[in-house]
This record gives C-alpha cells, sequence and structure tokens, in this order.
C-alpha cells in the first residue's frame, strides 16, 4: 500500500511512546512499589490500537482494552494523566478511583473497560445504537483479547450487533496466551475470525505485528460500517511479549516463542519500513526516540509532583445527585466526620 | 376520568416519557411486536415505530450492555426483563458497569432496568423471584419498588428522568388487581421518598411492593380490636427514606418491618439495624421482622400460599408486639 510517509511517522510515534511509557511502568514504577496494585502492558501488540484508532474521527467512540494504551493517546489522553492514573494520584482520569488502563472520557469518545473482559462488547453495540437513532454515520471500535472470546457476554454482543447491524468494528488482540492459558485451551477453533461466521459478519485474520496491514483492515470495516453495512470482526494475530501482568514471569511461556517473535517486532518493523522508504533516516529515528524518552521524563515528573486523593473523597461520586453526607448517612453515619 | 390499573399506569409512564423526550427508547425481548409478556408495551412500536422500540435476542447482559452504551452516549433507554427473575444474567454488566461508571470515571449511566417480580401467580421458581437485594447491595444503584398505581407512574417517570441507573421492580400481582384515578397533568413521584399509607399510633408496620397491601388488609382487621397500625410504604430501597422511618418508629415505639423477599439479607435486617442505631431509646418492644423463609420460591398453590407473608400473619405478629 502506499502509506503516506507522515501517517506512518504518527504511527510510529504513538507506538513508540506506548511502549517507552510502559517500560517506564512496568520495568521501573512498579519494582521500585510506586506504582501497586495490577500492571498490564501490551509490550509487542502495540500496532494493533494505533494502527485502527489512528483513522478515527473525533465523534467515533472507542471501547480500549487493558493493552491498548495507543489507544488512549490517541484519544487524547495525556502521558502525564495516564500515569498520574497509574501512580493513583488525583490528577488520573480516575482520580484515584481506579487504577491502570481502567479509564474513559466520554468527551473523549472513550469508554472506560471492566476487568471482566468483553463487558463493552455488548456496550459497544449499543453506543452504534445511538449514532443509528440519531442518524450519524460513525463508528465504535472494541477492543479485547482472545480469551475475551469466551465469555457470553462476547457472544451476546456480536450476535446482538450483527441483529442490529451496528456500525461496530470488533478487533481482538489475539496474544495467544490469556494468562496462563495457551490458545489450544481456550478454543477449538482454528482462528478468532472463524468465530464471525456464526453471527453473520465478515472476520478477517491479519498480522497483529504489521501496522499496515491492520490500518488496512480496519479501513475496509470501518467503511463497511459508516455505510450502514454493519458489524466486523478482525482478529490481529501478534503475542503477548511480557507476563500478563507485571508479577507474572511468564515462565509457562516457552522461551524460543519469545525469541521468534522478539524478531517480528512492530515497532522494528515499522522503521526498517521508514527507512526502506527513504521516509526518515536513522538520525530521524533516533531523534524520535530521544524526544519521546523526554516527553516521558516531562509526563513522569508531573504525574509523580502531583497530589493524592484527600480519603474522603471515596465517599463522593457514587451517584450524580447525591453528597458526600449522604452516603455517610445511609452507612449509619459510624464515623463524625471530625473523627476522620 | 377512568380508574387504571397498575399496570397501565407503568405503560402511561413509559408512554408520556417517550413523547415528551426523544431520546427515551425501550428495548428488550418481545416488547415490539408482541408489546411485551405482560402487554407493558402495548401500542408502542406501533406509535413510536421500531427504532425506538427494539425487539432483542434473548440476551439480557447484551441488553443491558446495549443500554449502557447508549447511555454513554446521553440517550435514556428502558431495558424490559421479562421477567425480574432473568436480571441474574445481566448481573455483572449492571452491577460492575452500570453501577461503577460514574464512581470510577464520572459517565452518567441514566437506565432503567425494569421488570415484573414477585410472587402469588403461581410463577415458580424462576416467575416469582424479589431480586432487590442484590442491588440494593451495590453501590451506585437505585432500586424502586411502587405497590399503587400513582407510585407507579410517578416513579416509573422519575427514573427514566434519573441520571443514575435505576432498577425499577414491578409486582407482577399488583398489574391487573388494584386501580386508581390519576392525575390528567404530568406528576412525578421522587425517588427516595417513602410514603404513609395509613396513619396509626401504636405500632409501624414498614413495608414495600404487595406486601403494602398485605399490612393494609391487616391494619384494617387489627383496627376493629383497638390496635392502630400505621404503614409505611418504602417505595425506593436506594436511596432510603431514614427519615421517614425513624419518624414512624419513634411515634409509634413499635415496628414490624414486612416484605416478600426472603428473610436472612433482606431489607428487613438492614432496616432493624438503622432503627437500632438511631432509634433504640424509642423502643418499647422487640423488632419483628415478618418475611417469606429462606427457600426458593415454590410452585404448587399450597406451598407458595405458605412461602408468601400475609395479612393473617402480620395480624397474628402485631397482636403479639402491640400486648408486649
Amino acid at each position: 500500500m502506499n502509506m503516506g510517509s507522515q501517517l506512518m511517522l504518527d504511527m510510529l510515534y504513538y507506538m513508540s511512546l506506548a511502549r517507552e511509557m510502559e517500560n517506564r511502568i512496568e520495568r521501573k514504577l512498579y519494582r521500585q512499589g510506586k506504582i501497586l496494585g495490577g500492571v498490564y502492558v501490551g509490550r509487542g501488540q502495540e500496532a494493533i490500537a494505533v494502527g485502527s484508532c489512528i483513522q478515527l474521527e473525533p465523534e467515533d467512540c472507542v471501547c480500549p482494552s487493558h493493552r491498548d494504551m495507543g489507544a488512549y493517546l490517541i484519544r487524547g489522553f495525556s502521558p502525564h494523566t495516564i500515569f498520574a492514573q497509574y501512580l493513583g494520584r488525583k490528577t488520573g482520569p480516575a482520580r484515584g478511583k481506579d487504577g491502570n488502563l481502567h479509564m474513559g472520557d466520554m468527551g473523549k469518545r472513550t469508554v472506560a473497560f471492566v476487568s471482566m473482559l468483553a463487558d463493552t462488547v455488548p456496550v459497544a453495540v449499543g453506543i452504534g445504537m445511538a449514532y443509528k437513532m440519531r442518524g450519524q454515520k460513525n463508528v465504535v471500535l472494541c477492543y479485547f483479547g482472545e480469551g475475551s472470546t469466551s465469555r457470553g457476554d462476547w457472544h451476546e454482543g456480536l450476535n446482538m450487533a450483527s441483529v442490529q447491524k451496528v456500525p461496530v468494528v470488533y478487533i481482538c488482540n489475539n496474544n495467544q496466551y490469556a494468562y496462563s492459558t495457551p490458545l489450544d485451551k481456550q478454543m477449538a477453533v482454528a482462528s478468532v475470525a472463524d468465530r464471525a461466521q456464526a453471527y453473520g459478519m465478515p472476520g478477517v485474520s491479519v498480522d497483529g505485528n504489521d501496522v499496515i496491514a491492520i490500518y488496512e483492515a480496519t479501513r475496509s470495516a470501518i467503511a463497511r460500517a459508516r455505510a450502514g453495512e454493519g458489524p466486523s470482526l478482525i482478529e490481529c494475530r501478534t503475542f503477548r511479549m511480557t507476563g500478563h501482568s507485571a508479577h507474572d514471569d511468564a515462565s509457562y511461556v516457552p522461551k524460543e516463542q519469545f525469541e521468534e517473535w522478539e524478531k517480528k517486532d512492530p515497532l522494528r518493523r515499522l522503521e526498517a519500513r521508514l527507512l526502506q522508504d527513504k521516509a526518515a533516516s536513522e538520525e530521524e529515528l533516533k531523534q524520535l526516540g530521544a524526544r519521546i524518552s523526554r516527553e516521558v521524563d516531562e509526563a513522569l515528573a508531573l504525574a509523580e509532583a502531583d497530589p493524592y486523593p484527600e480519603p474522603l473523597e471515596t465517599l463522593q461520586g457514587v451517584y450524580a445527585d447525591w453528597t458526600m453526607e449522604a452516603p455517610l448517612a445511609f452507612a449509619g453515619q459510624f464515623f463524625a466526620q471530625e473523627d476522620r | 376520568m377512568a380508574a387504571v390499573t397498575y399496570l397501565e399506569a407503568i405503560r402511561q409512564g413509559i408512554w408520556e416519557e417517550m413523547e415528551r423526550d426523544p431520546e427515551v427508547f425501550i428495548l428488550g425481548e418481545d416488547i415490539g411486536v408482541y408489546g411485551g409478556a405482560f402487554r407493558v408495551t402495548a401500542g408502542m412500536l406501533e406509535h413510536f415505530g421500531e427504532r425506538r422500540v427494539i425487539d432483542t435476542p434473548i440476551s439480557e447482559s447484551a441488553i443491558v450492555g446495549a443500554a449502557i452504551g447508549a447511555a454513554l452516549m446521553g440517550m435514556r433507554p428502558i431495558a424490559e426483563m421479562q421477567f425480574a427473575d432473568f436480571i441474574s444474567c445481566a448481573f455483572d454488566q449492571i452491577t460492575n458497569f452500570a453501577a461503577k461508571c460514574r464512581y470510577r470515571w464520572g459517565a452518567g449511566v441514566p437506565i432503567v432496568i425494569r421488570g415484573p417480580s414477585g410472587g402469588g401467580v403461581h410463577g415458580g421458581p424462576f416467575h416469582s423471584q424479589n431480586p432487590e437485594m442484590y442491588f440494593v447491595h451495590t453501590p451506585g444503584l437505585k432500586v424502586v419498588a411502587p405497590c399503587t398505581p400513582y407510585d407507579a407512574k410517578g416513579l416509573i417517570k422519575s427514573a427514566i428522568r434519573d441520571d443514575d441507573p435505576v432498577i425499577y421492580f414491578e409486582h407482577k400481582f399488583l398489574y391487573r388487581r388494584i386501580k386508581e384515578e390519576l392525575p390528567v397533568e404530568d406528576f412525578l413521584v421522587p425517588i427516595g421518598k417513602a410514603d404513609i399509607k395509613r396513619k396509626g399510633s401504636d405500632l409501624s408496620i414498614i413495608s414495600y411492593g404487595a406486601m403494602v397491601h398485605q399490612a393494609l388488609e391487616a391494619a384494617s382487621t387489627l383496627a376493629q380490636e383497638e390496635i392502630s397500625v400505621k404503614v409505611v410504604d418504602l417505595r425506593t430501597l436506594v436511596p432510603m427514606d431514614k427519615e421517614c422511618i425513624l419518624e414512624s418508629v419513634k411515634k409509634t415505639s413499635k415496628v414490624i418491618l414486612l416484605h416478600e423477599d426472603t428473610r436472612t439479607g433482606g431489607i428487613g435486617g438492614e432496616l432493624a439495624a438503622i432503627i437500632s442505631e438511631e432509634a433504640f431509646e424509642y423502643l418499647d418492644g422487640p423488632i419483628m421482622r415478618i418475611t417469606a423463609p429462606d427457600t426458593p420460591v415454590p410452585f404448587s398453590p399450597p406451598l407458595e400460599e405458605f412461602f408468601l407473608p400475609k395479612a393473617s400473619d402480620i395480624v397474628r405478629i402485631a397482636r403479639q408486639l402491640a400486648a408486649y
């Protein structure tokens, strides 16, 4: 495909930024004990969110999953607020109420997923229904891993999406492991894309480490959705170049698999393509790396200096019309406010 | 003005809100062409069209999930559970997604999930349940359970206009059994406000749903014995009208907590805790509970009759408590 070099450079920027941020998060901040709780990164899978999200219009919607850092960056979540989120700071999009990529902002048309993966699959149907009811030509990109395709919500959602003919593109990060469970223990079909047939929608399988292939496949599916022809499923075959989460050393993954997939690294592939097309020089790529490193340093410094939320923040925001006093009263007011 | 049934009151409430606000729409199983298993949505497909009256596959989780998605976009979906029993199939979407969006990321989910609950119609274990407490226990949800046509209409309208997820339990035993004349003009019943359905001074019965009618029947019987019973209808379980509850208990000093839901973990236990924490000094007798036993809802008539609390049970307990 004859892809503009600026677009490829933009994609490289987001993929590299996602990787650098996640390297800091997983390999530094988590190990330093600065980030507590679960840390799930998308190392090796950066092409998927970036190659698909980058072509959205502002009014389109995204339902990312936990390895889709690039989706958040493209939708306008700043590295500063993302770090603040991981660090449990007040300035994170969840204001300390939730951690890691569990964040969203409907102003940025980005839905916060929950840990019960595949829950956003039917939620995306409803967003698509809203577009249809309002006569808008927008689309929803909904992401999940191959493990999510074993859940009932996934199947209910795909079925309803197809019956309702909603403008949703379902994108699977098939990284071959759901925590420690390999593909052949997750499903008896050869490919996630095969599942699409059961729901009467097109299903394609693409190289999940080739950002250009992902861009292309998503572009066709988005065009179909905007034309009112209904949902599609795209399986992006990739590999999780890390454990399930930061505490997991992935000792159950054969070493050879890591070595094999290391050679297919999506960032290095895109860089090679840019060099080959003479769209960028070695020097320019080096400068990009330095720029990202600086950007990440600055964002992290800002986030680390940000305050934690006040403990009483715990009681706020459960309902639109409840003041802080209301949940206290409902709980029986065991503690007078001055005791806290 | 003709009296309308409880069912018709709900239908009118939904209808009027759909006329008022183009963002309101309904989705569920058999709600369109068929008009709903109980006919609550009869005529809506013809009037509002298939874009706003959506027949879905048998997928409760996807029904609620889709409602959440549309609500995040600013729409006001009403999802029907054909029977409240089936809400368990959507439990995850309701408790993990809908209930926590505002708290986690400030996103309002103005959905209404409504459906027929309760026994007394020989529905058996899967068409008779009272699943309210699963949701009362989940912060972020509001839970309402009206017992009159007026409250049913006023509360469904308030639920639709509310900015948070509301679970609306309509008691199927009441659907066509009670009628009431309703005001012609638009009216709302606020979520979170209990209602005194009968004044009284010797003891209070606090209840909701179909059991309020059993309480009223018992109160009439007891009045002949010079026992004056106040009947408090909670109408909303979350947020709880604590003020009304405590005020009633402080005035009568004796209280019966009555519900059709099973005993352990029912709202009665929560109410008893609130009363003993905040009105202990006013009590002149034990806080009594009258509830269904801790069993599934049985099918056969003598079993279901035994299972459901009834006016005669209330009369018996009230006599004991009045004499205490």
